[in-house]
């Protein structure tokens, strides 16, 4: 087992980063060129490698392990099923959007007031941004527990310093702010990961070791809850997300999507590859607490997002609202569910993305983050506000959006075990068109104020950037085959870890005793 | 005539000399040699050499004593009639304090930096005076500290060995006695250093009092003073001689080793001393500590251990709470790194209640670990500099990164692995502390998480100045170190992020050597 497809993937992004880093603070052009080609480079990889996936085989391929701390019994194994795939494939794209987006505005524009502008190194940035795809990557192609806690920890390091040191005017708190309270949660995680070792027959890190090896008792709910709360924080869910509108407001833009896109997609990934299969019972005890967080997430958070004025916080909340429905798929145990959940995490990503960055284009253009401080844009710069609408639209998720498909099936496999909080959450689709296109409203409608008039369009770049996220959520709207295939087998795979089928639909439940 | 019979002197009791294995105490031997050496240097030879002469004798004394233990890696004996233990875990705690004290001793002879060097040229001027203040710009160098140095290594190294409790208390007292002249021996704000110093020697003479009435109270109960005899001595007797005994005998150790609550005098000692001796102190004292505390433990008190573990429990739980809540209101970085090192005291201690192999070895690792990130810190500080000497107050870090982007990274990977973020020598050392004591002590593990994620707080905030504030107008500049202060600073850097990645060979080596004989 020592496939280096995988290994491959983590060192392009990592050499781009190291060029990058070595290049002189004057070859500033230089270094975003290297980044959008190492980007780029990176996603076509990911993209053969996709091709080279087989749906039907087995559950981890292109498996390379190599024997990394021999006492502890470390190995520094790679492997991805359908689920770590495609969110890698939703990793890689996202990073050359974002370098394509940060290209002009990193130096000059983070967001914020014009008077806390330092001089910012663009070369620092790109790779930066570079290091955390590595991180990005190897998170979600990590076999091993203990790899994947450092991987977890340790991309903490680039994005703190990436909203510290590029972020709005509270940068400095929002970057403290969410390294504390990811590192919290990592302990808590740490101290269960040491737990796993110690008292899973097995001693091993490794993942396939640990599966179904942990007795149903006091500890295995003890260690779930470690798991389960970092990556609640991570998520984040609701009890647990004061972190993000901060993060996410301060964080430049090209930071904010990477945070809210992948970043937050390693706890509900989390979710699935670690706190399901690892603790059954454990999930089981405690999914209807959480199925419970879960729908007051997207119900609390979609009112707060309504009533924000600052725009990167109301994506922000709505990101929260969106992770609440993550875990509804991911807790209720079904097939459906779980796959939504997958799909909601990719489509999310893109939505959120592009949502994001269309948002950062305007911050761009205005200096302003505040949603009064812009009306009847979409007269002045029609492109903007053409692309606006459809990542709006996609973000609450229109039929035809390729959220749509997953907010459904996250509802309808919900529904089946839970009807009450499936019929509950649905009313946050309401209100996510609600929050949605009342900001489309206030900033794009209307009479065109003063302060937009002299605004550009969205020029061949910032297109060229959000363009094909754009034109994969309506793609995979109207045909996500591709995409579930991939992730129904791993998903099945994980439910029977959990010991979960479906509920027989009622259809199959026979008639008056099967007899006529 | 009988009753003059009774007042002569009582027939002498035949005493035979011990026999020593020689070999076995190379290490300790060629240190008090170099640093005898070092005394007759500083009578003969002409000022202008002194410098130089010193530093050769120092450097090739720890040197050559750092051969010598590579040499008998493999030995395990007692010798001098039972009381030294020369065994696995000493030898390697002695090649530790051996490399980090030669790493202290090329800071503490950098001159480049400041005008001379750091230490004073002359500490017995009154402070505040004209010839005190004429003393700050004079090129003087004073070179007494470096046999000073090597006495003060030499006790370290018994320290640890020592299986009888009188040889430890010589060698606290050895260890002990020239560190407290070092304290004082800062060029600059020589009040303070002054003041660390007389604290640093009235708390200490309080520890040494403490451990040797412990001394006499076990020696009462038990009629030994050999660790391995003193439980088992005399299993009839009542406890209360020994358990008052044993605390009274852990104080001073734990005094020594700055664990909460007798950790008062760190903080003003750390910031009062001159910065390189700081480093010797955090790095080699905490580490001959720890090892005299686990010979003790282990060795000593094996068998008692239900009575004393909660004990030990208790003042692990206060060192770490201590440490990381009291350094997050801290606004001098050399205070915050000596909450810190109470902090670390404290995770020390978790692995030390393991009371197993593993918890031996992954003591042993951590101080290791530990020690190199500290002196490669403390040598960082004494490169950014005002018109005042070292700037460590917080406020002038701020914008550091924009003056020096490398000193400020370096210092960042520091910090990260004070912290313990994964891929540092901190991560890996906390956790095979942790992973050892998860099954003996669970609740102390999870305590010491929470408080590593409270400690994360004043690490970050240092980083946070450094590299998002803006450089105020007249902040420090950063001094250019010559090859000494670089060596140094580079060399723990690199095993900070060496142990961090690749931690398996010291881990053998730690496992390896994890035995206690005695």
């Amino acid at each position: 087992m020592h496939n280096v497809a995988l290994l491959g993937l983590i060192l392009v992004p990592l050499v781009g980063s190291l060029a990058v880093f070595a290049l002189p603070e004057a070859r500033a052009e230089l270094a975003k060129q290297i980044a959008l080609a190492a980007s780029l480079a990176t996603f076509v990889y990911a993209v053969v490698l996709a091709g080279a996936f087989d749906n039907g085989g087995r559950r981890f391929q292109f498996e390379g392990s190599w024997v990394w701390i021999k006492s502890f019994g470390v190995h520094f194994a790679l492997g991805v099923d359908g689920i770590a795939l495609v969110l890698i494939l939703m990793a890689t794209l996202l990073v050359p959007a974002v370098v394509l987006a940060s290209w002009n505005s990193i130096d000059t524009v983070s967001g914020g007031e014009a008077r806390d502008q330092p001089v910012r190194s663009a070369r620092m940035f790109f790779a930066l941004v570079l290091l955390l795809e590595v991180f990005m990557i190897a998170v979600f192609a990590a076999t091993d527990v203990f790899l994947f806690y450092v991987v977890f920890e340790a991309m903490l390091v680039p994005m703190y310093f990436i909203i510290g040191l590029f972020g709005g005017p509270r940068r400095q708190y929002a970057a403290m702010k969410f390294f504390l309270y990811s590192l919290f949660g990592g302990l808590l995680m740490l101290a269960s990961v040491i737990g796993l070792y110690v008292t899973s027959p097995a001693h091993s890190f490794a993942f396939s070791d640990l599966v179904g090896s942990l007795p149903d008792n006091a500890s295995q709910k003890w260690l779930f809850l470690g798991f389960f709360i970092a990556f609640a924080i991570k998520a984040p869910l609701v009890p647990f997300h004061t972190w993000l509108p901060d993060a996410g407001a301060e964080a430049p833009i090209g930071g904010a999507v990477l945070l809210v896109g992948v970043l937050d997609k390693v706890g509900t990934f989390g979710f699935l590859r670690y706190c399901l299969p690892l603790f059954p019972d454990a999930s089981r005890y405690f999914a209807p607490w959480i199925l419970v967080l879960s729908v007051i997430g997207v119900l609390y958070a979609a009112f707060l997002a309504m009533g924000q004025r600052d725009m990167k916080r109301l994506v922000a909340y709505t990101s929260v609202a969106h992770f609440g429905f993550i875990g509804l798929g991911i807790f209720a145990f079904t097939n459906q569910g779980g796959t939504g959940a997958v799909l909601y995490m990719v489509n999310h990503g893109l939505s959120t993305g592009a949502l994001f960055l269309v948002v950062g284009f305007l911050i761009v253009r205005g200096k302003s983050r505040l949603v009064g401080d812009y009306g009847g844009t979409s007269k002045v710069t029609p492109r903007l506000g053409g692309v606006f609408l459809l990542a709006g639209l996609s973000s609450l998720a229109l039929p035809g959006m390729s959220t749509f498909i997953s907010e459904f099936l996250v509802l309808l496999g919900t529904f089946t075990r839970h009807k009450g909080l499936a019929i509950v959450a649905t009313t946050g689709i309401i209100l996510a068109a609600l929050y949605v296109l009342l900001l489309y409203q206030r900033t794009m409608q209307g009479t065109v104020i003063d302060r937009v008039r002299g605004f550009a369009d969205l020029d061949a770049r910032e297109l060229l950037a959000v363009g094909p996220l754009i034109a994969l959520i309506i793609f995979l709207g109207v045909y996500p085959k591709p995409l579930s295939d991939m992730i129904t087998p791993a998903v099945q795979a994980t439910m029977s870890d959990v010991g979960k089928t479906d509920p027989a639909p009622p259809y199959a439940q026979p008639v008056n005793g099967g007899r006529k | 005539m009988s009753t003059l019979a009774a007042l002569a002197p009582p027939a002498l009791i035949k005493v035979t000399a011990p026999s020593l294995a020689y070999y076995a105490l190379s290490p300790i031997l060629i240190v008090l040699a170099a640093a005898l050496v070092g005394v007759l240097a500083e009578a003969f030879v002409p000022r202008e050499n002194r410098y130089v002469a010193q530093m050769v004798i120092t450097l090739g004394g720890l040197g050559a004593a750092l051969v010598a233990v590579a040499i008998i890696h493999d030995t395990s004996l007692v010798t001098a009639a039972d009381a030294l233990s020369i065994d696995g875990f000493t030898l390697f705690l002695q090649g530790t304090i051996l490399v980090l004290s030669m790493l202290s001793v090329l800071l503490i002879g950098e001159r480049s930096v400041d005008t001379g060097s750091a230490v004073v040229a002359s500490a017995a001027v009154v402070a505040g005076s004209r010839a005190d203040r004429s003393l700050i710009t004079s090129e003087r160098v004073q070179t007494e500290i470096f046999p000073l140095t090597l006495f003060a290594v030499s006790g370290m190294l018994i320290f640890p060995a020592s299986n009888n409790l009188l040889l430890m208390f010589v060698a606290l007292e050895v260890l002990s006695l020239p560190l407290y002249l070092m304290a004082g021996l800062a060029r600059r704000r020589r009040l303070l250093s002054q003041e660390a110093a007389l604290k640093y020697f009235l708390l200490g003479a309080f520890a040494s009092a403490f451990f040797l009435y412990g001394l006499a109270l076990l020696y009462g109960y038990s009629g030994t003073v050999d660790l391995g005899g003193i439980v088992t001595a005399a299993p009839e007797r009542s406890d209360v001689l020994l358990y008052l005994g044993f605390g009274l005998l852990v104080v001073g150790l734990l005094f020594k080793a700055g664990i909460a609550p007798f950790h008062s005098w760190t903080p003003d000692v750390y910031q009062g001393s001159p910065t390189p001796v700081t480093a010797f102190m955090a790095s080699c004292t905490k580490i001959a500590a720890f090892g005299a505390l686990a010979r003790v433990l282990y060795v000593g008190f094996y068998a008692a251990q239900w009575n004393w573990r909660p004990v030990i429990w208790g003042v692990a739980i206060a060192s770490m709470v201590v440490g990381a809540v009291f350094g997050l209101t801290q606004t001098d970085v050399k205070r915050i790194l000596a909450y810190s090192s109470i902090a670390h005291a404290g995770f020390i201690l978790v692995g030390l209640v393991a009371l197993t192999r593993d918890g031996l070895s992954s003591v042993m690792f951590y101080l290791l670990a530990y020690g190199f990130t500290t002196i490669a810190s403390f040598g960082l500080l004494t490169l950014i500099r005002d018109a005042d000497g070292e700037a460590t107050h917080l406020s002038q870090w701020s914008g550091l990164a924009r003056k020096s982007p490398f000193v400020a990274t370096v210092m960042t990977i520091l910090l990260l692995g004070l912290a313990g973020i994964p891929l540092t020598s901190g991560f890996t050392s906390k956790f095979v502390v942790f992973r050892a004591a998860y099954d003996t002590a669970g609740p102390l593990v999870v305590i010491a998480l929470i408080s590593s994620a409270v400690a994360a707080f004043f690490y970050l905030r240092i980083v946070v100045m450094m590299f998002f504030a803006e450089p105020p107008s007249n902040g420090p500049t950063i001094a250019v170190p010559s090859a000494l202060t670089t060596v140094a600073i580079t060399i723990g850097t690199a095993v900070t992020v060496v142990l961090g990645v690749v931690p398996q060979p010291l881990l053998d080596l730690a496992a390896k050597a994890a035995t206690l004989r005695g």
